[in-house]
């Protein structure tokens, strides 16, 4: 016999009536079993306090980390903007973060080219500020030349070679540093979704 | 509580959850809105409008109140500039056909000067957007506004030149017969509405205001955010807790990136970027055109000077003026649009797209791609490939041939970015409140954080230019770089940044505890003004989590709020005149006369030993020049502005105005359209008619859902929202059904002239027609979510939408425009960026309507211009 049967004191049955549960709601219907689950989270080597990533109401998230993997996301109950709630967006923040959606390697696509081609980071960084600096001396303009021009002979010391756009999901310490590198080289068109 | 331009329940639905409560406590909730949403079903009243006739709408109201008496005396009196005189010169766009006074038909602008105070030469408007008086020839060497004290004031608010006295001249004509007539809205409903709105109102209640984008994206955006402020202001419900005005961001940290911008006309702390003029005065010369005489924004230079000293640290000295020559100069609009029309023409090398999704997620996705084609290097860093990332390989030109992938010549390159789980640092949320969010992990293969990638390609910059002698470059040598190498992939330390934005004592780096201690000499640092306090005592402020039910209702130590951590803006205004609560009731910020300081339930957003009983001496400058009855601190005057007499490109009163394309004339006004928008005059961005287009009847709309976020970069790629929400669709009332044989559920195409899409039917009793000038107008709504990549595909709906922009933000006109719908799938995917004059019909018989007066200055909008010719 592969399992012992319950002593006649663990039957449900008994319990209800011992405990005069007659509807089973007060708990003598679950077994020791049930009453010994947990959820995953409890499990969980650390818990990193978060903010939802998606819209701008900002409500709190836990982020369950066991053997240097999130195994969970629920919203934070100690936040008052959102006391443990999120929407069906920021319930599926697990599988935006988790997801075999997300893209790992570095990808090139050279001109004329027809498909994407794996780079190592380093390298693609490297292109990247080759090409930064190319195009801003190349596009470089010290004051307007354009005859005729409202602003001709103006001091300008800029680039309108190099433009960057978004994003409104960044960090403030990320826009903050994209600003000022910008800033430096001379790059104004520095938009974002802000403006939409 | 009024929710307009915004479907709160489904796009923002925790914060919801706090309108449901207010319901539950007694609050009536009005839903304004051209759809009946998710937030129509729980208000109590839904009010259906025509899209882009909320200024008629808005402006109803403001003459109800007015005409009525509705007004809050008190609070009008002494916190609005009311009785405030304009100078003689001001003309009403009552007198002048829909214009103000001091337009400039030559470039489609206005001058402000005839809009200033009588005998105050200037008035500095709160935040400086644009260096709007950094126009050429607009420059002085003092500053503006020292004679603020001594402005004219007219406390009975009769004088037939007070603003309250033109501001009821203004919205006269916007009777209720005239809501109904242009917004579609029964005179019955629309009173219901205004008397909702101020029979609770007053000492003892408050109303707020929830708008989204529904209010922004259109070509007088900003006026519609007015004009709702104009009537907050009249019933007393600002800076008073439960009233205000709600902005509904979309974005984690939407709010931050516009603090700490990546806009082109901004630098951190709403310090606008230098305008090209008069060089040769440098700094001097850019704080004499920003900086106001008097009220908060006579603190400018320090704020200034302490940024040059974060960016470049030693080597920005007195002597040198702080490098402030070094800065980069605007000659005018470099916003999105204007940037992607410049690359269409080739004139743009390379693109760096973060985090955004444009070509799904901007009007007129075809001109985008146009755009990336003709650059010689794209940059995009995202979690997925998205289809700005793809555009050389997935579009709908390249499926019908007419561009092909080997002879596209940019080079793209894809970066894979960290998630927020994946790195620490702030967001900023709609109530400008920061909130820190802590790295859980490291980030998986190439994965990598904006932080690491921006902090590293600046180190390879400043390699790269180490040894030039060039003074262009030495910027970039002076630049102050250096934040950390955390972890495996030397994370720069996003604290450190974090602490530069704070700001600090140069002499030995200690956190500044607020901006009140920046000075103008150097001897500070501080990265965003406003955003100084952020790290007070060395102390991460937005990290704090004390739980709610640990604290008092407002929460102060739960993250951090700009400025000062106070989380209600202009909360002074929330005491009367003496300092004492307006009713026990709205009780929040009161002047403690046995203390001799201001105090409440909030960090009070005043001079906090300043008593109620403080006037300005007459010819007061700077700080002093605020008053104890001054709550609006940031105003030169102190006062909430019902007339702005500068700051806004397109009127010092919001009027209305129909939008770009549009079904009527408009019905107050000869003039059609804001005659200060922007347009893009080009082959691949053609316009309808102004209104009366046969070819395209119908009014369009965009929207989002709940279960997608806007362009679906972080949605449709995820199979648990997928399913939820897996097809493009289009909603169209029971009648429009009838009227074009749509059925439920069957296949429409829907086309503008820019291009064509085709979707789902969904047939509604959602949607109504609405009755507007004895005319049927049938309103097509349209989610944006989707497009050619992802898990769950179909047709943008953005490809339908043209370039034109509003002039004070260049923000986009989507929530209005013209179209039409027909049952069926017939769309070739056709766009007129690419061999689209197969899309044009033969213009219509009865020629083109003017948006703008004649001789006014429609003849100097420039004709269409082919792409690589200008």
């Amino acid at each position: 016999m592969a399992r012992k049967l319950p002593v006649v004191g663990e039957w449900p049955v008994v319990r209800q009536l011992a405990a005069r549960d007659a509807t089973g709601l007060d708990g003598t219907a679950t077994s020791a079993r049930t009453r010994a689950l947990q959820p995953r989270t409890a499990g969980a080597d650390r818990v990193a306090r978060s903010v939802c990533p998606y819209c701008a109401v900002g409500c709190g998230q836990l982020v369950y980390v066991k053997d240097e993997r999130i195994i969970d996301i629920e919203g934070d109950p100690d936040s008052p903007v959102s006391q443990g709630c999120l929407c069906p967006k920021g319930a599926a923040t697990f599988q935006l973060v988790t997801g075999a959606q997300r893209e790992q390697h570095v990808l090139y696509r050279r001109p004329g080219g027809k498909e994407w081609e794996r780079i190592p980071l380093e390298r693609a960084m490297e292109m990247v500020a080759e090409r930064v600096k190319r195009a801003r001396e190349e596009t470089w303009q010290e004051r307007i030349e354009e005859e005729g021009a409202e602003h001709q002979g103006d001091l300008v010391r800029r680039t309108l070679g190099i433009a960057h756009l978004g994003g409104a999901t960044l960090d403030n310490e990320e826009n903050y540093l994209l600003k000022k590198l910008y800033t430096a080289l001379g790059i104004v068109q520095v938009e974002n979704q802000a403006r939409i | 509580m009024v929710v307009q331009g915004s479907n709160m329940a489904e796009c923002h639905p925790v914060a919801f959850r706090w309108v449901m409560e207010a319901k539950n406590r007694g609050a009536t909730i009005i839903h304004v809105d051209p759809r009946f949403t998710r937030t129509s079903a729980v208000a109590d009243l839904h009010v259906p409008l025509r899209p882009g006739s909320d200024i008629a709408f808005l402006g109803g109201i403001v003459r109800h109140i007015l005409e009525n008496d509705r007004w809050f005396h008190e609070y009008v009196v002494h916190y609005t500039n009311a009785a405030t005189i304009i100078d003689e010169r001001f003309q009403d766009t009552e007198e002048l056909d829909g214009f103000f006074s001091g337009f400039d038909a030559e470039r489609n602008k206005y001058a402000w000067d005839t809009w200033s105070y009588q005998g105050v030469d200037g008035v500095v408007p709160a935040a400086g957007h644009k260096e709007v008086y950094g126009e050429k020839g607009a420059g002085r060497h003092d500053l503006r506004g020292v004679k603020m004290t001594e402005r004219e004031v007219d406390p009975t608010l009769l004088h037939p030149r007070c603003v309250f006295q033109l501001l009821k001249k203004h919205y006269a004509r916007y009777t209720p017969e005239l809501v109904e007539e242009t917004c579609g809205v029964p005179k019955a409903l629309f009173l219901e509405v205004a008397e909702t709105l101020c029979r609770n109102s007053g000492r003892e209640r408050t109303s707020a205001f929830c708008y989204a984008v529904g209010w922004t994206q259109h070509t007088v955006g900003v006026q519609y955010i007015r004009t709702a402020a104009i009537i907050q202001l009249l019933l007393g419900n600002m800076g008073r807790p439960g009233g205000g005005i709600m902005a509904l961001r979309g974005h984690a940290s939407i709010q931050g990136s516009t603090d700490i911008p990546t806009l082109f006309d901004l630098l951190p702390g709403y310090l606008p970027m230098p305008h090209a003029v008069l060089p040769d005065r440098g700094l001097d010369q850019y704080v004499n055109n920003n900086a106001s005489a008097t009220g908060w924004w006579s603190e400018f230079r320090k704020y200034i000077v302490s940024l040059q000293k974060a960016w470049f640290g030693d080597a920005a000295t007195a002597d040198n003026d702080w490098l402030f020559d070094t800065l980069p100069r605007l000659t005018g609009n470099h916003s999105h649009m204007t940037t992607v029309s410049e690359m269409a023409d080739g004139k743009v090398k390379g693109y760096f797209v973060v985090g955004e999704n444009p070509t799904v997620g901007s009007m007129n996705g075809a001109l985008h791609r146009e755009g990336l084609r003709r650059l010689d290097w794209l940059v995009v860093r995202d979690f997925a490939l998205t289809e700005t990332a793809e555009f050389w390989r997935t579009a709908p030109e390249l499926e019908r041939g007419e561009v092909r992938t080997e002879e596209i010549q940019t080079e793209v390159f894809f970066f894979p970015a960290a998630t927020h789980t994946e790195k620490d640092g702030s967001f900023t949320n709609t109530q400008r409140m920061l909130q820190w969010h802590h790295r859980a992990i490291e980030p998986p293969g190439d994965c990598r954080s904006e932080l690491h990638f921006v902090y590293d390609l600046g180190k390879r910059l400043k390699a790269l230019y180490a040894g030039s002698t060039a003074e262009r470059d030495r910027p970039i040598q002076a630049l102050t770089w250096d934040y950390g190498a955390l972890g495996p992939h030397a994370e720069p330390d996003a604290e450190r940044v974090l602490r530069e934005i704070n700001g600090y004592t140069v002499a030995d780096g200690q956190p500044v505890p607020g901006f009140a201690k920046l000075a103008a000499d150097g001897s500070t640092a501080c990265g965003c003004w406003i955003y100084s306090g952020c790290f007070a005592g060395g102390v991460n402020q937005p990290a704090r989590r004390r739980p709610q039910g640990e604290q008092h209702w407002v929460a102060p130590e739960w993250g951090w709020a700009w400025p000062m951590n106070r989380r209600l803006l202009y909360n002074r205004a929330s005491a009367d005149p003496e300092g004492r609560p307006w009713s026990e009731r709205k009780r929040y910020v009161w002047w403690d006369e046995g203390q001799r300081r201001w105090t409440g339930h909030d960090v009070p957003d005043f001079i906090v030993d300043r008593p109620p009983s403080y006037r300005a001496p007459r010819g007061a400058t700077g700080i002093a020049s605020i008053g104890g009855e001054d709550p609006f601190i940031m105003q030169a005057d102190g006062k909430g502005w019902l007339f702005a007499p500068s700051g806004l490109l397109d009127g010092p009163f919001p009027t209305h105005y129909e939008p770009e394309e549009s079904v009527i004339e408009n019905p107050l006004y000869p003039q059609q359209c804001n005659p200060a928008r922007m347009e893009w005059h080009r082959r691949e961005n053609p316009y309808h008619r102004a209104w009366g287009d046969a070819r395209f009847p119908y009014v369009l709309t965009t929207y989002r859902l709940t279960e997608h976020h806007t362009a679906g970069g972080m949605s449709r790629w995820l199979s648990w929202l997928s399913e939820l929400q897996p097809e493009m669709f289009c909603e169209v009332s029971r009648e429009l059904a009838a009227e074009q044989g749509l059925a439920n559920g069957g296949w429409a195409t829907l086309t503008t002239a820019r291009g064509e899409i085709e979707c789902r039917v969904l047939v509604t009793a959602r949607l109504r027609p609405l009755r507007v000038r004895g005319k049927v107008v049938h309103t097509i709504g349209l989610p944006y979510h989707w497009s050619y990549v992802g898990l769950v595909r179909g047709d943008p709906a953005n490809e339908l939408i043209p370039f034109v922009a509003d002039p004070n933000v260049s923000i986009q006109e989507s929530k209005a425009l013209t179209g039409n719908i027909r049952a069926g799938r017939h769309s070739f995917g056709r766009r007129s960026a690419t061999g689209g004059a197969s899309l044009r019909q033969p213009e219509p018989a009865e020629g083109e309507a003017p948006r703008d007066l004649p001789g006014l200055h429609a003849r100097h909008r420039a004709p269409p211009v082919e792409p690589g010719r200008r």
